[in-house]
């Protein structure tokens, strides 16, 4: 047993913090997200040279051959800045889909972009219908001619104004009812865009595909297994993310109330307040746990058996996060009174964060219920 | 990153296996499906059989007969000993009263204590708290004054756990007003036969007897059974409380219960209602189980840094608050499956093996009382309400 970091946990701990720390602070955020661009490209370059976007790639396509851990080191020191950048979506789930599903040549042929930050991609999965139901799908895939064609609409799709090459989830061109995945150009002819901003400073998109000319990726038709697999690592991510933004919600909270004086002294001295804070720091530390157990756990291994644990283990940790997030989102503002609730402090805009990473992957309320339904039918 | 045993580690947790299975009669196993309390008999026959495989001492130096376990084989025990359903190591005596003697004590005390409290031979109980001294426990009164060789003790200790099993109870007594409250409490270890003193049962919610009050009257303690220095029984107290506290937040025995009320819900038994098929009960024993989970993980966490040889981090100062609040989470739930079966009051078919006629579904009627009896784990070992304030003070330095 081990929860110590291993070399290169710490090197991704060590270069994150010290971008966030020395690059990243609330004001230059702000700026990115401001920008007509979103983020900062000059940003991009630096996570590729630091290796960052090599993270889950096989080490023979230029990656780091990195796990669930690993992603969860780095994504938390990251969290600590609330980064626009469109990591989640280009290596968290679009890329991590071509790792994880993308024939060879799918691999050899984009991962080295990816690598080298020259490639920004998407992930496309959810429709107006299917709300956070990944199984919902309706986008189809058909042959024409010699090729393949979508045709659909997607939703709130992250990152999307800014990606090179799109991910998507669509019925099989075989028309026997699996869900693939296929590469989209995200310029290609017959894609029709509305971008937008989203609450928590960053972009997303609605699509539109009218005979977008698609490749499989990878052999097989059914990409379930592959979905799942890129999930969990998805709520591993925004969970280790959020673990970041809670552990900094709190010590700014700490240090405000030693600062802020009413009735002439520290509000930090009330015992109603102090309480409040030991139960922000109690959740932080129960969900910085299941944070471990998950990621662990996910980057485990493939046996039945450790799939099943891994789908349960992703369940509870975005539960658990969810549940966190708002107890320590709401307190964190409340105890700033109102200054928590304006926008010229990160701490609101850290607040909105948590709360729309609850809404990402599935609701806590949404994995609660499927726990409680597998747990009758079992 | 990673939370596998060992190759050692798997051989020491067969070991455990094997102990528990040769061991442990069936019949005090049977205890814990049955809801049946573990007399003082059952608990000192398992201490004994637990010295004679050379395990009482789970958190002792070898060098005064310990384990000398690492925090990873303290794990595997305490986890295996709540699935094989042992009794409990009483701990007034092992891990209460001991730490402070080898640490602390001098020589004629450690020969003279520790080998008994190892083989099971004396029972301890703790005299800390008194009528008005709880959470404000350095406000305690109960005075000790120099009188030659001896203490002359007067006062009221109370919430003293089986004290009416003990031979012996470690005493915090006042033995000065000088400076502060702290400074004036001494560590004071006494016989309970010594004439003056008296106790007297308290009866709690669950109808039973398991504490009681102290009282003593012009009692004569020997010098030798000071501990320590005069004047620096707060601080050993408070050492110990921060020293070793594994098990703390009783995860294994949580997991233990969980699994059995799951065990109910597939199969409620006659009289029970179906709860299984009840989502609004489903989820808020799922949101335990999840809790549990994390919690599992922050008591390896802690475990971790212990084995690693770094101090455990402020996270171990949740494990007691959380702990608790998981075990009172359990015992609500035990007294909604128990159903109307939650009202016969019958502690007798608990006490005796065999009592009849039962009252079926046999685990039902005992659901209540432990429910009742439970919510001490909140209030002692420090209320949760002071544990906060110590996590205030302490980790988030407010």
């Amino acid at each position: 047993m081990d929860f110590a970091l291993n070399d290169i946990q710490q090197m991704l701990k060590d270069s994150a913090g010290k971008f966030i720390h020395n690059d990243y602070d609330f004001e230059t955020r702000q700026k990115y997200s401001h920008s007509e661009l979103g983020y900062s490209e000059d940003n991009w370059q630096l996570f590729a040279e630091l290796g960052w976007l090599a993270l889950p790639f096989a080490e023979e396509f230029g990656g780091l051959d990195g796990n669930a851990t690993d992603l969860m080191v780095l994504m938390t020191e990251l969290g600590k800045g609330l980064i626009v950048e469109p990591y989640l979506s280009t290596v968290v789930l679009a890329g991590n889909a071509i790792q994880r599903g993308g024939t060879a040549e799918q691999k050899e042929a984009l991962i080295g972009g990816i690598v080298g930050g020259e490639l920004k991609l998407a992930f496309a999965g959810l429709e107006a219908q299917s709300a956070t139901d990944i199984s919902s799908i309706n986008t189809q895939a058909s042959t024409a001619g010699s090729g393949l064609v979508l045709n659909g609409k997607k939703q709130v799709v992250l990152h999307a104004q800014s990606a090179d090459k799109l991910v998507v989830a669509a019925r099989s061109h075989n028309n026997n009812g699996n869900i693939a995945l296929y590469l989209v150009d995200a310029n290609a002819e017959g894609v029709a865009a509305h971008h937008y901003p989203t609450n928590d400073g960053a972009r997303a998109s609605d699509l539109t595909f009218t005979n977008v000319a698609a490749e499989l990726l990878g052999d097989s038709d059914d990409a379930a297994a592959v979905i799942q697999a890129v999930l969990n690592d998805a709520i591993v991510a925004v969970s280790a993310e959020a673990v970041g933004v809670m552990d900094k919600m709190l010590a700014a909270t700490v240090e405000y109330t030693k600062v802020r004086k009413q009735f002439d002294v520290p509000i930090s001295t009330f015992q109603i307040l102090q309480h409040n804070m030991v139960d922000m720091f109690m959740e932080c530390e129960q969900a910085r746990s299941m944070l471990y157990y998950a990621a662990i756990t996910i980057g485990g291994g493939n046996s039945e058996e450790q799939v099943a644990e891994a789908n349960k283990a992703s369940q509870f940790l975005k539960w658990k996060v969810g549940q966190a997030a708002r107890l320590v989102g709401q307190t964190a503002v409340q105890l700033h009174g109102g200054m928590g609730v304006t926008d010229e402090l990160d701490v609101g805009h850290m607040f909105k964060r948590l709360t729309m990473i609850n809404t990402l992957f599935g609701s806590m309320d949404i994995h609660l219920d499927n726990l409680v339904k597998q747990r009758q039918a079992a | 990153m990673n939370i596998n045993f060992s190759e050692q580690e798997l051989a020491f947790q067969q070991e455990v296996q094997t102990f528990f299975r040769e061991k442990l009669p069936e019949s005090v196993q049977a205890h814990i499906d049955n809801g049946l309390s573990f007399s003082a008999e059952v608990t000192v026959a398992y201490q004994k059989a637990l010295y004679n495989k050379g395990w009482a001492g789970i958190n002792w130096p070898v060098e005064h007969g310990g384990t000398g376990w690492t925090p990873t084989q303290k794990y595997i025990f305490q986890t295996e000993s709540a699935k094989a359903k042992a009794p409990r190591q009483i701990p007034f005596g092992y891990s209460m009263v001991a730490p402070i003697i080898y640490t602390f004590g001098n020589e004629e005390q450690k020969q003279r204590f520790l080998p008994d409290i190892l083989a099971s031979n004396t029972w301890w109980c703790q005299g800390y708290s008194e009528p008005n001294a709880g959470s404000d426990l350095a406000g305690l009164k109960t005075r000790a004054v120099r009188d030659g060789d001896h203490y002359i003790v007067n006062g009221t200790k109370t919430w003293t756990t089986l004290g009416h099993h003990a031979d012996w109870i470690f005493c915090l007594v006042r033995t000065s007003d000088e400076g502060s409250k702290q400074k004036g409490i001494s560590f004071l270890l006494i016989d309970m036969t010594s004439p003056g003193v008296s106790v007297k049962p308290i009866i709690t919610l669950d109808g039973r007897r398991e504490v009681n009050e102290v009282a003593f009257q012009d009692v004569k303690v020997p010098v030798e059974n000071l501990v320590g220095e005069e004047g620096r029984g707060w601080t050993y107290a408070k050492v110990l409380l921060t020293h070793e506290r594994t098990n703390i937040a009783g995860v294994a025995v949580s997991k233990q219960r969980l699994s059995a009320l799951y065990d109910l819900l597939n199969q409620p038994p006659a009289g029970c209602p179906d709860l299984k098929n009840n989502s609004v009960f489903m989820s808020r024993v799922v949101q335990v189980e999840m809790e549990l989970k994390a919690l599992e993980f922050t008591d390896l966490r802690v475990l971790s840094s212990v084995s690693t040889g770094t101090a455990p981090g402020p996270e171990s100062s949740i494990l007691k608050i959380k702990g608790t609040e998981i075990q009172q989470a359990l015992d609500e739930l035990y007294v909604e499956i128990a159903g109307i079966y939650a009202l016969p009051f019958v502690p007798e078919q608990y006490d005796e093996a065999g009592y009849e006629p039962r009252i079926e579904p046999f685990f039902a009627p005992n659901a209540a009382p432990h429910y009742y009896n439970n919510r001490k784990v909140t209030i002692y070992g420090g209320s949760n309400e002071i544990q906060k304030n110590i996590i205030a003070k302490q980790v988030l330095g407010l």
